[in-house]
């Protein structure tokens, strides 16, 4: 997790910070400019304190580091939702690399996964509206993405003719959205998880660009999220809640995950349609599906090399 | 000779426990939630099967479970081929064992092999639970009516908001967007 060992407490620090502090007032009641800035949760207010300005990476924080800035973004979070939240630094499991399988011959296109999501990892509710599965319905034997249809929205599915693929963030391996990042804000975590940073994302959505898969998404606007949908139980790098002008993204739950459980859509899914598990592990339900099923990946000519695969089962 | 003896003792010792060899092999035993019985009925002895004569010609039943439409290859199958004739809180496989409506995935197995050998690996059908642990599986019965097996269709969730219908203005005062009718299958 932690790259570099850095000392932290410094007593003089903290006295330098004061002194920014005070410095900082000064020139908000001199400058207008910085006044305007300084106004409600625009500008480098949402920050909220010098602390949370000042914060490294993740990948570069000391353990100690980390411990702290849970402990501050835990108070802050339950300050702004009137409940208590934790947040999580869960490290990578040994031996453990994740992978998925999605049955293309099950999945009915009903967007239980998509809600599920949805609740699981605190995402903005409206304005913008932020889903990290998209539910394409192609016409059978179709798979041309262009003519692929999203806002369906018939009384029942399945509907005759039709099939259905949800699509979400792929975790390659060869992330094009991790190399595209100027300020490696993201990056891939030991067990295979694609992660953002929001304390360090800048909000260039390059990496949206670079993915070919619509993985990741972006907070035009302040998300919006009642507090009494506020899933309490985050983890740093998932679903902690996020601010405005941050890319956020599918982490395979990884609040759930890496504590053993199956992610939301797995358990949304009513036809059991998706399957997550332990690539590196033999006897996993997803190396079950590799070895004996036909699987296929999105977009394969792009090198991409994902760990999401589809098969028919 | 009293080596020859404990090789004699080792191989009985094998041989008589065939029980315990199959159980590993095909008796396999799940744990799964209550199967979906209805409380009208079960259970079935008890409430009228004890009082009445089995009548073993294949009909269709116009007096009783005539809400219960058979549509799995009816042609070739009616109640009793899954059914018990002798105990009705039972069903029975081909060899004629009879087994709890709790393992009724052995009974589905006999037919829909692949499928079986999926669902015991936990890739047919819905888990929930530990992906490095305890699963929770689901009989078939509890997905697919065994009378009437196909999926039944469900409502589905809200679509996503189109681009240009929240409040992002720039993007909603396009007039081409609003034109657009993104609401499924009337399209085609």
């Amino acid at each position: 997790m932690s790259k570099h060992n850095v000392s932290t407490v410094d007593p003089k620090k903290a006295s330098r910070r004061k002194f920014l502090k005070g410095m900082a007032a000064g020139a908000a009641a001199a400058a207008l400019p910085v006044k305007a800035l300084a106004q409600g949760s625009s500008g480098f207010m949402t920050y909220g304190s010098w602390e949370e300005y000042f914060q490294k990476n993740f990948q570069e924080m000391t353990p100690e580091e980390v411990k702290a800035t849970l402990k501050r973004l835990e108070e802050k979070y339950t300050k702004q939702y009137g409940k208590k939240v934790t947040v999580k630094a869960t490290p990578p499991m040994e031996n453990v690399l994740f992978g998925y399988a999605l049955d293309l011959s099950r999945c009915i296109g009903c967007r239980r996964c998509v809600y599920a999501c949805v609740k699981e990892n605190n995402q903005s509710r409206r304005d913008p509206q932020i889903h990290y599965i998209h539910v394409l319905r192609f016409e059978n034997g179709e798979m041309e993405f262009e003519k692929s249809e999203r806002y369906y929205n018939p009384e029942k599915v399945p509907e005759e003719g039709h099939y259905y693929m949800p699509v979400q963030c792929q975790h390659c391996r060869k992330a094009p959205c991790v190399k595209a990042c100027p300020v490696r804000a993201t990056w891939t975590e030991d067990d295979g998880i694609v992660v953002v940073d929001y304390n360090w994302c800048i909000g260039c959505r390059y990496c949206m660009a670079a993915c070919p898969y619509e993985g990741r998404a972006f907070n035009w606007l302040d998300p919006k999220l009642p507090p009494e949908e506020l899933n309490p139980d985050t983890h740093y790098l998932g679903n902690r809640p996020r601010m405005r002008g941050v890319v956020e993204k599918c982490t395979f739950c990884i609040q759930r995950t890496r504590e053993g459980r199956y992610p939301a859509c797995v358990e949304a899914c009513p036809v059991g349609a998706r399957k997550f598990g332990n690539l590196l592990d033999p006897e996993s339900e997803i190396r079950y599906i590799l070895e004996n099923h036909r699987v296929f990946r999105l977009k394969e000519d792009l090198l991409t090399e994902p760990k999401f695969y589809y098969f028919f089962g | 000779m009293k080596r020859r003896w404990v090789l004699v003792a080792a191989l009985v010792c094998l041989f008589a426990r065939p029980g315990l060899r199959a159980a590993g092999a095909e008796e396999e035993v799940f744990a799964v939630p209550p199967p979906p019985l209805s409380e009208d009925y079960y259970p079935c002895a008890e409430n009228c099967h004890n009082d009445q004569e089995t009548d073993p010609t294949p009909r269709v039943l116009e007096e009783e479970h005539t809400d219960i439409k058979l549509h799995h290859a009816e042609q070739f199958r009616w109640c009793l081929d899954c059914h018990d004739a002798d105990n009705r809180d039972k069903l029975h496989l081909q060899s004629g064992e009879k087994i709890d409506f709790s393992e009724s995935y052995r009974l589905c197995g006999q037919c829909h092999g692949a499928k079986y050998r999926d669902w015991k690996k936990g890739i047919h059908g819905k888990r929930t639970g530990y992906w490095n642990g305890k699963k929770q599986y689901l009989l078939c019965a509890n997905c697919h009516n065994p009378h009437n097996p196909r999926f039944q269709p469900l409502k589905p969730e809200p679509p996503p908001k189109v681009p240009g219908s929240g409040t992002l203005k720039s993007h909603a005062k396009g007039k081409h967007l609003k034109e657009q009718t993104h609401d499924g299958g009337e399209e085609k």
